[in-house]
């Protein structure tokens, strides 16, 4: 098993998931993201598990839903548009409190936008599940080891809170190959039970299974009489504030003595990290923050630079208009500046733009000094 | 002779066992019920031949028949 | 004294939120007492709808899922792709199953899922207060056709069931109406070889049950028994359609 394999992004998810314990597999076909389903067709019932496709994202989003209701490990697929159909049924899954998994390859928008790759998905994966007062937790890798890596993470997270789980990747992750190891993961024992392929459901005392010698039970997110939903809301935002304490991953960079530090997740993160080393390479002291949870935010990271009176800038680099850098400000609350750079609707920052914008901010920095 | 049995709490009085009864043998009682409906009840006990067409068609599930 | 009729296990003791005459609590009813004659009580699974019968699992001593308006297919299909060895059914209105959730419902029973579908026609929105429904009959007044309804605005009554009998994976359709104690007697008839069915794994099968809504059909109970059986079933015959 420590041979490498060239995959894509989207296969390396696919494959991540089978092998972290996924059963179920519902989706509906859009571009970046098909060698996901085609993965998942081909290798699911290998697996011992089943894959549908779907009539459409909606269907697919309740499908899971259902999987999920009778105990079964069961994720879906999509791109941004195919997301936005989804985003009522994962509100029906954060209110049932149903563990799942839900894979974003990020295209560029609004609308039907087009196929390329884009990071503008961000405020809809990291503001709430749908509608409703309901967070999934939000997963993102960077390279392809860590797209099938990452998925041992999702689906434990999701059973250990019974919560939805988002993966934001985009469309150039997905698409890219890279060799991968097939890295031998301890299974882990999460809340719902052992989350190996032959999971058995009735570790899982909630899930649907028959009500053979127990009382019934019913997964539903409709609570009508007085005071009830003010209830499971309250407790859903202790669950979310445990996980904002305990769940916060990142991979940081020079942090200690950097004068500028980039802020990237992803795709992103990975070009800012090339523009990082080479700019080090000149001697420019920068560091990296690149999130891997966006939901919740790594904000802990950002908290060690609140005493001392060093002066530091920051830059968040994104496939967007500017949708994380308001939670790097939010971390930061106004303690230094903030400044960023960003591209969509198919463009990607380069290194060179990084590059030029650090050297820009640098100089008037000194300048100011 | 068959002996039906009301719940008289659960009857929300829509009154179709009334209608539906071929013998004709329920009444409204003047008495409310908590949720505030007049229940119905057989007037003749002695002619029921618990043909069970009430129980069948109430909705609420609320007259049992026994032999 | 034989108990000669009671009140089935599988259905739960408690009122129902219903309104008076309301065909729903029949028909939960008649679903109780299929499961429980089937002896499948411990390995039954409903999925319930959007729509007056929301909570029809606070009434069904089993286990019980909820679906978004107009999923309860796919919903479903999941349960029972993954757990085969369970009885799943869905229990759905007709705004649920042949308005919003048209799509789940055909690609459901196209897919030949071995699922029961109870398909509760009673031609209105209930929960919501009244509106038309795909089944809707033409110059029946709604709250939103309050003229009634008229081809050259609303279209016609859909016949869902008529349209899936055309589908290969469809195993059994019957319509069924619960406008009279016999009628009801005969609806259990069918609910019965519908999750039969699904025991015997012959695949999709669906009974279309008119129902009445006194409320928001401005009837009284039995007014609105007897309009489903003099007129709803013109435009609706009942009987077996596959």
């Amino acid at each position: 098993m420590n041979k490498k394999i060239l995959m894509t992004g989207n296969e390396a998810f696919a494959k991540g998931a089978l092998d972290a314990g996924c059963r179920f597999y519902a989706g509906y076909p859009i571009t970046p993201q098909n060698e996901l389903p085609a993965y998942m067709a081909l290798n699911m019932p290998e697996a011992g598990g089943v894959f549908i496709q779907a009539e459409s994202e909606i269907s697919a989003v309740n499908m899971v839903f259902g999987a999920s209701a009778a105990g079964v490990r069961s994720m879906t697929s999509s791109s941004s548009p195919g997301i936005s159909l989804k985003q009522e049924g994962i509100s029906y899954l954060a209110g049932a409190e149903l563990p799942s998994v839900i894979i974003n390859v990020m295209r560029a928008g609004p609308g039907l936008g087009n196929i390329w790759p884009s990071q503008s998905d961000y405020f809809q994966a990291t503001r709430s599940a749908g509608h409703g007062d309901s967070h999934c937790i939000v997963l993102a890798p960077s390279t392809v080891q860590e797209s099938y890596d990452i998925m041992f993470l999702a689906f434990d997270l999701a059973d250990k809170y019974r919560n939805p789980v988002m993966i934001l990747g985009d469309g150039l992750l997905g698409q890219m190959m890279e060799p991968v190891l097939f890295t031998n993961h301890q299974l882990s024992v999460a809340a719902g039970g052992p989350a190996t392929g032959d999971q058995k459901p009735e570790t899982k005392l909630w899930a649907l299974t028959g009500c053979k010698g127990r009382k019934r039970n019913i997964a539903k997110s409709f609570y009508l009489r007085e005071g009830d939903l003010e209830k499971l809301n309250i407790l859903l935002q202790k669950k979310y504030q445990e996980i904002q304490e305990k769940e916060e991953r990142f991979e940081g960079v020079n942090l200690d003595n950097a004068e500028l530090v980039l802020v990237g997740y992803g795709t992103m993160a990975r070009i800012a990290k090339s523009a990082m080393q080479r700019l080090r390479e000149e001697n420019y002291n920068i560091g990296l923050i690149r999130p891997i949870t966006l939901w919740p935010f790594p904000k802990k990271v950002f908290e060690r630079y609140a005493t001392g009176d060093k002066r530091l800038i920051f830059l968040a680099v994104e496939m967007s208009y500017g949708q994380m850098v308001d939670d790097v400000k939010l971390s930061l609350n106004g303690r230094f500046p903030v400044d960023f750079i960003g591209r969509s609707g198919g463009g990607v920052v380069s290194e060179e733009d990084i590059i030029a914008k650090v050297k820009g901010l640098l100089s008037t920095k000194k300048r100011n000094e | 002779m068959a002996k039906v049995v009301i719940n008289k709490e659960k009857c929300k009085g829509c009154l179709l066992c009334v209608s539906f009864c071929p013998k004709a043998l329920f009444i409204v009682e003047e008495k409310l019920n908590s949720k505030g409906v007049k229940p119905v009840k057989l007037k003749e006990i002695n002619d029921c031949v618990g043909c069970g067409q009430c129980a069948v068609i109430c909705p609420e599930c609320c007259i049992e028949i026994y032999e | 004294m034989n108990k000669s009729f009671v009140r089935p296990k599988s259905l739960v003791d408690v009122s129902t939120h219903y309104c008076p005459g309301c065909g729903h609590g029949i028909a939960h009813r008649l679903v109780a007492e299929v499961v429980d004659e089937l002896d499948i009580r411990e390995k039954v699974i409903g999925v319930t709808p959007i729509g007056c019968a929301v909570v029809a699992y606070d009434y069904w001593d089993f286990d019980c899922s909820e679906a978004a308006h107009g999923r309860a297919l796919a919903v479903a299909t999941a349960i029972k792709r993954v757990r085969p060895e369970n009885i799943v059914f869905t229990y759905q209105g007709d705004g649920d199953l042949a308005a919003i959730g048209t799509n789940e419902t055909i690609h459901a029973a196209n897919r030949g899922e071995n699922l029961t579908v109870v398909f509760i026609n009673n031609a209105i929105y209930g929960m919501t207060g009244g509106q038309m429904a795909p089944t809707t009959l033409l110059k029946q007044k709604t709250a939103t056709t309050p003229l009634g309804r008229e081809i050259k605005y609303h279209g016609y009554p859909l016949k869902i069931s008529e349209m899936l009998a055309v589908l290969q994976g469809v195993k059994y359709i019957e319509r069924v109406s619960l406008q009279s104690p016999q009628a009801v007697l005969n609806a259990k008839k069918a609910l019965k070889h519908a999750f039969e069915n699904q025991i015997n794994n012959v695949g999709f099968s669906l009974v279309e049950i008119l129902s009445p809504c006194p409320t928001y059909w401005g009837m009284s109970p039995r007014q609105a028994m007897d309009w489903v059986r003099d007129v709803m079933s013109k435009e609706f015959p009942v009987g077996r359609i596959k």
